[in-house]
């Protein structure tokens, strides 16, 4: 037990890469979640759109929408969250849409970019916040759930990083010229 | 599954000690059935994540919330995940008594936790061997380095352990492959130790890694380490040794290999009139189908608390508490490896640097206390496994944009380097830290449940402290900013370095085996995987049982053939 356990208890001390919350990583027992606590299938659109005003589509880059993150935070949520989690985090879709059609007049999908970034900026510096006072804030779960799906996605791992999956060798120390990161 | 139940040698448990049991055996001519509680696993074949890319797993490698309740236990172990849950107990399945909390990790299949170990290779100094005597926390060990350095070298030169020649007093070189490089920011932290810390060395570990494979590890098939660390799923290369990979395959090609998997051991049986064991009540897993196979050599290599618990289940008439234990020693003076405490930092100035590939192995800073004299308030010494290392951006500035195209393309960029220190320090061997049979709850094949009574005392919490500071101010001085350190507080056993229970010695009224790890009152029975120790030293222990279990293998196969045993 060795070099993977430091790296764990590295990712837990610094505040992970891994999904938000310390609650997250809490295993009290709950309950079995009602069907109304659960992504669905008709909610996937919208996730695609908040991951992609995250991670949006660029030159260099494709968006989190290509990497199809409404179905990996769907699958995560519902499998992965605790009930109180997944309630936090669903609540959390239908504030965006509230305060969307209150501030827009529209759901955040019809939005224009600007209108997105605008709206997301807003719950990112509450949820950044939070976080200063450990507390989970549902926009800080879909952030940290839309970073970690790209870049483990196909198109975020080989496009917007480096992937080798057979390196063939270990050279220590190489000179960094601004390159992508390793996957 | 019908089979003959007459061999010249049984070995209980496929993992790494069995493995060399297994190889070593076979190669001297002996027939040999190997007996594991598990399911076959075949080199490669048996592998089924090995390639798989981050975007195969549906949870990208966690588990599910259902499945982390049902398994509180085993998804804490080292490695384990989505990737690796295959090699790995359910908690369900095979439970056990914690009279104090105690995280018992176990991989029940052919190759045991030799597929998912931690892969370090560091030799035993003659310091660690000499020390519980000269310091008074535990007994003589039976053996020195002297005894057991041509066995270092014979198992190092087999399975292929990879590092550098560092003439360090704490950690005896040994038959090496190159080592892998050492990364800028590691370099760094050498030469500060270097500089700042005599006596303290930071150096490559001994990893058991084909760094550049010799033909003895191409003739068992296998290949260079590819540097991926994804090793604890099973390496399509063999780049890393496992029982699977080298020994089993190796004592299979001689033709005197049976294995039986499936085949959970109930006890050892003793023949009064021999004076001796005369075989094993195994039960089939499957069918609970009970059998017994005789030889006239039994190897114990069942993991060291279950070996614990096949001797303690071992009763005849005349040992009624467990074979051997004519002094409720069996069972006692469980040790472990305190893995609780670990430090880190980042570090700046070495942004224009990088690597390539991901090593599987770290560096280590050697065992500096207590070596040739105690010079601190605990006894027992600590090695610290470290590394620098620099993954993807995780954050961007504050005053840069938190969302969007710029934000993307600096998180696909390299972050800061960090710093990681993490402790593994010996405990002492004690006999209130003991596992014993359940008295009333049984498993499902009738074999009694273990008991673990085993936890921590004054003398690691002084470790642990220690290692804080010393760690702190070693961070400091490379230059570290943003540190933290932590106390896990983990329960004993999450360091899967459980020692002891049977352990060796010179005296028969305070130990249980010689030497050879022969039992000093059953003299064909010999235990040579974690059980056996007299103490933990604190370097990581398995290269340390394939060397005691190849010398006691040759050892029984001489006895075997000068008809003693």
């Amino acid at each position: 037990m060795e070099r993977r356990e430091a790296l764990k208890l590295t990712a837990t001390v610094l505040g992970g890469s891994i999904i938000g919350s310390q609650l997250f990583l809490s295993s009290c027992a709950a309950p079995p979640k009602k069907r109304s606590e659960l992504i669905v299938d008709t909610d996937v659109p919208l996730l695609d759109e908040i991951g992609e005003t995250i991670l949006p589509d660029t030159d260099i880059s494709p968006g989190a929408k290509a990497a199809h993150i409404g179905n990996f935070i769907q699958t995560m949520v519902n499998d992965c969250y605790d009930q109180e989690e997944a309630a936090l985090f669903i609540n959390g879709l239908e504030t965006i849409e509230e305060q969307s059609i209150e501030a827009y007049g529209h759901g955040f999908v019809d939005l224009s970019k600007e209108q997105r970034l605008e709206l997301l900026t807003k719950f990112d510096q509450e949820a950044r916040q939070h976080k200063l006072l450990e507390k989970p804030h549902f926009f800080g779960m879909m952030k940290e759930l839309t970073i970690w799906g790209y870049f483990t996605s196909k198109p975020g791992a080989t496009q917007a990083l480096r992937y080798n999956p057979v390196p063939g060798r270990y050279e220590g120390c190489i000179p960094y010229n601004g390159e992508k990161a390793w996957a | 599954m019908k089979m003959e139940n007459q061999f010249d040698a049984i070995v209980i448990g496929s993992g790494i000690s069995g493995g060399w049991a297994a190889k070593e055996l076979c190669e001297q001519g002996l027939k040999t059935l190997v007996l594991e509680r598990g399911r076959d696993v075949r080199h490669i074949k048996d592998y089924p994540t090995m390639t798989m890319n981050p975007w195969d797993f549906e949870h990208r490698g966690r588990m599910t919330k259902a499945f982390y309740q049902e398994n509180p236990l085993i998804t804490k172990a080292a490695g384990y995940g989505e990737d690796t849950a295959h090699f790995f107990i359910k908690d369900a399945d095979h439970p056990y008594v914690q009279e104090k909390p105690f995280d018992w990790i176990r991989g029940y299949q052919v190759g045991g936790k030799s597929l998912i170990w931690g892969r370090a290779c560091q030799r035993w100094s003659d310091y660690e061997f000499k020390a519980p005597k000269k310091y008074g926390y535990g007994i003589e060990w039976p053996i020195g380095y002297n005894d057991v350095a041509p066995w270092y070298s014979h198992v190092e030169k087999f399975i292929g352990v990879c590092g550098n020649e560092d003439g360090i007093e704490a950690m005896p070189d040994g038959e090496f492959l190159p080592p892998f490089e050492m990364n800028c920011v590691e370099e760094h932290m050498q030469s500060t130790l270097k500089e700042h810390f005599p006596g303290r060395h930071l150096v490559q570990g001994r990893w058991a890694h084909l760094s550049e494979p010799e033909q003895v590890h191409l003739d068992q098939g296998r290949g260079k380490c590819q540097c991926r660390n994804l090793c604890m799923r099973g390496c399509p290369f063999g780049g890393y040794f496992s029982s699977n990979s080298s020994t089993l395959p190796w004592a299979e090609k001689t033709g005197n290999l049976t294995i039986r998997p499936f085949s959970v051991v109930h006890s050892i049986l003793y023949d009064e009139a021999s004076g001796k064991a005369s075989g094993v009540k195994v039960i089939d897993t499957n069918t609970k189908e009970e059998m017994v196979y005789n030889a006239r050599i039994i190897f114990v290599n069942a993991s060291a608390l279950n070996s614990n618990l096949i001797l303690l289940n071992s009763k005849s008439e005349r040992f009624p508490n467990g074979l051997g234990n004519d002094h409720d020693l069996l069972g006692r003076y469980v040790s472990f490896h305190n893995y609780r405490a670990g430090s880190g930092g980042a570090i700046k100035g070495f942004e224009d640097h990088y690597y390539y590939g991901s090593r599987p192995s770290e560096c280590i800073i050697a065992n500096y206390r207590n070596l040739k004299e105690r010079d601190t308030d605990f006894v027992g010494g600590y090695t610290i496994f470290t590394g620098a290392y620099r993954n993807r951006a995780e954050e961007v500035p504050e005053d840069v944009p938190q969302l969007g195209a710029d934000f993307k393309h600096r998180l696909s960029k390299p972050g800061d380097w960090r710093i990681y220190m993490y402790m593994q320090g010996e405990t002492i061997p004690k006999p209130s830290n003991r596992v014993y049979l359940s008295g009333d709850k049984t498993d499902d094949w009738g074999i009694p449940l273990l008991v673990t009574d085993v936890g921590y005392d004054e003398n690691d919490e002084k470790m642990v402290a220690d290692f804080l500071e010393e760690s702190q101010k070693m961070l400091e001085q490379m230059g570290c900013t943003d540190l933290y350190s932590y106390d896990s507080k983990q329960a004993p056993g999450l360091d899967i370095h459980e020692m002891g229970g049977v352990r060796m010695g010179k005296d028969p009224k305070t130990s249980l085996l010689n030497e050879f790890n022969q039992m000093h009152q059953c003299k064909n029975v010999f235990v040579t995987d974690g059980a056996c120790m007299t103490s933990t030293g604190n370097q990581s222990p398995s290269i340390l049982y394939m060397a005691l279990t190849a010398r006691a293998a040759n050892y029984a196969a001489e006895q075997f053939k000068n008809n003693v045993l």
